[in-house]
């Protein structure tokens, strides 16, 4: 019978400080050496990292009623729009929202500025009814003014991602980066065998309420992401060999730091945010213990060209070709590039195994699992009645 | 023998002097021309690769100076700032120039002043915006 552990037991050893914490990078290695009945002996728990530019995530803001007060229903920061379909005073602000005089200033830097302590501009203009009577608002905001300064992601962490080429003879400008032409830079994403939802690929740990690294600080998973699709082709060891699930995240970023959350803009695409997360995975029993093991020359990815209309896929590497410096596609060998911090990534592992060890840290038991059998629809397009 | 690059550049009444030719002839420098843009009448930057003994360079960049042309070491006009930047590597993957690459120990930005030729595709590429490169 091979050793299974529970959540309760792993937490009990975290408070004592007798837990085995190992980042997803430290068990790879183990586990060239031991057996998965050997690792869930030995290691608790493994922290997952990524710090990759994620365009779905946003901020819910509540600014407080200003007297007399105001229902917004248009609303700018820093010339920046932000959702208006809140009651009064509340807003989201998506990342990737941009000032349109100024496209390279978006709401992932206003996000970033309230995250350091700057002020920034509120605009707000409204019909004005009888409990709201004003029409018109201009006044500074920073982070210790706003009532709730909430982190909420829809769509972060994608279990893999493709890599991206060009085969035509112009540059094109991608949120994966500029692409050279004639197939002469390759970039790729993910964090390989740190990536969080890689060491655990059928969601046997994480799932809604699961505690993880988000910015700095705690944050859950409370949501699968958009986009969540778990029947995309696998290979024999069941990891996802393109884009596959991904999850919804939210925060407190009072609590965050912008060492971990950083806004970015991308040549002729627009803007889009980093973010640090990290998932710890408990290593509960040997299938566990398997996957966690996994190492980069057994995770593949989908080289896509980028520069033709319905990315057709080119070919199919590893992650150690990625981080080689050079992949082989079509006979042609390619330079890679990330576009995502490995060096953060890891200092992310890093520090979610600290406050792990530290006792500072639970693993959560989900309060409920994410589907196992979903796919995802396009979007098809009807005719409409013009009446 | 050393080997550096520089930028020159050029007001608009020195076009028409042949600096290369008495920089080879009478300094024994070998020139590499890696960019120009030269627009007679208006101005012209030119970046330059010089190999020669140091003592002839240092001559020959105060022998350009003498004529109101500013040459000035490359990497003192390329600036990165690094403490900003993230490790995401977006730079390296357009740079053909091998000047940016990750160290693949670290995975930390490694940035080779030496080696860079101004293309200048570094600057778009950076999502934070973290380089400026004088040319012109």
């Amino acid at each position: 019978m091979s050793t299974t552990k529970t959540y309760e037991e792993i937490n009990q050893k975290l408070k004592a400080g007798k837990a085995v914490v190992l980042t997803a990078e430290e068990v790879a290695q183990m586990a060239k050496e031991l057996t998965p009945e050997e690792i869930v002996e030995k290691v608790d728990v493994v922290t997952t990292a990524t710090f990759g530019a994620m365009c779905s995530s946003g901020a819910i803001i509540n600014f407080g009623h200003a007297n007399p007060p105001i229902r917004m229903e248009k609303i700018r920061l820093n010339g920046v729009p932000c959702y208006e379909g809140l009651a009064a005073v509340d807003s989201y602000i998506g990342a990737t929202a941009c000032n349109p005089d100024n496209p390279e200033y978006g709401g992932a830097h206003v996000i970033q500025d309230l995250l350091e302590g700057k002020d920034v501009v509120l605009e707000a203009w409204a019909k004005g009814t009888d409990c709201y009577p004003r029409k018109h608002i201009k006044t500074k905001i920073n982070i210790n003014t706003i009532n709730e300064f909430t982190l909420f992601n829809p769509r972060n962490a994608y279990q893999n991602y493709n890599v991206a080429v060009n085969t035509t003879s112009t540059i094109k400008y991608t949120y994966m980066g500029s692409l050279l032409p004639n197939l002469r830079n390759a970039t790729y994403s993910t964090s390989g065998e740190l990536s969080p939802l890689l060491n655990d690929p059928e969601f046997k740990t994480i799932g809604l309420g699961t505690r993880i690294f988000l910015g700095g600080t705690q944050g859950f998973v409370v949501w699968p992401g958009t986009q969540f699709h778990t029947t995309k082709p696998k290979n024999e060891l069941g990891v996802p060999v393109t884009n596959g699930a991904t999850i919804a995240v939210m925060g407190n970023l009072k609590e965050m730091s912008a060492e971990y959350i950083q806004a970015a803009s991308y040549e002729k695409y627009g803007v889009s945010m980093f973010v640090g997360i990290g998932i710890p995975i408990p290593v509960l029993n040997t299938d566990i213990a398997k996957r966690v093991s996994i190492n980069n020359s057994q995770i593949e990815t989908s080289v896509l060209d980028y520069g033709t209309v319905g990315t057709p896929k080119l070919g199919q590497v590893t992650y150690e070709e990625l981080q080689s410096g050079t992949i082989k596609v079509k006979g042609k060998k390619i330079r890679t590039a990330p576009v995502a911090s490995l060096k953060k990534a890891r200092k992310i592992a890093d520090e979610l195994k600290k406050w792990l060890q530290n006792g500072e840290f639970e693993v959560t038991k989900p309060v409920h699992m994410f589907p196992s059998n979903t796919s995802l629809n396009g979007l098809k397009e009807m005719e409409v009645d013009n009446d | 023998m050393i080997k550096k690059r520089y930028i020159l550049n050029f007001p608009p009444q020195s076009g028409d002097k042949a600096f290369t030719y008495h920089l080879v002839k009478e300094y024994d420098i070998r020139i590499n021309i890696l960019k120009a843009e030269v627009y007679p009448g208006k101005r012209g930057s030119l970046l330059l690769e010089l190999q020669g003994k140091k003592e002839n360079i240092e001559k020959g960049v105060e022998y350009i100076k003498s004529h109101k042309i500013t040459c000035e070491s490359l990497d003192k006009r390329i600036r990165w700032k690094e403490e900003k930047c993230i490790d995401c590597g977006n730079c390296t993957a357009v740079c053909f120039a091998g000047a940016l690459n990750m160290d693949k120990q670290s995975w930390k930005l490694e940035f080779d002043k030496s080696k860079c030729v101004v293309c200048e595709l570094c600057i778009p590429a950076c999502p934070l915006n973290l380089f400026e490169i004088d040319f012109r």
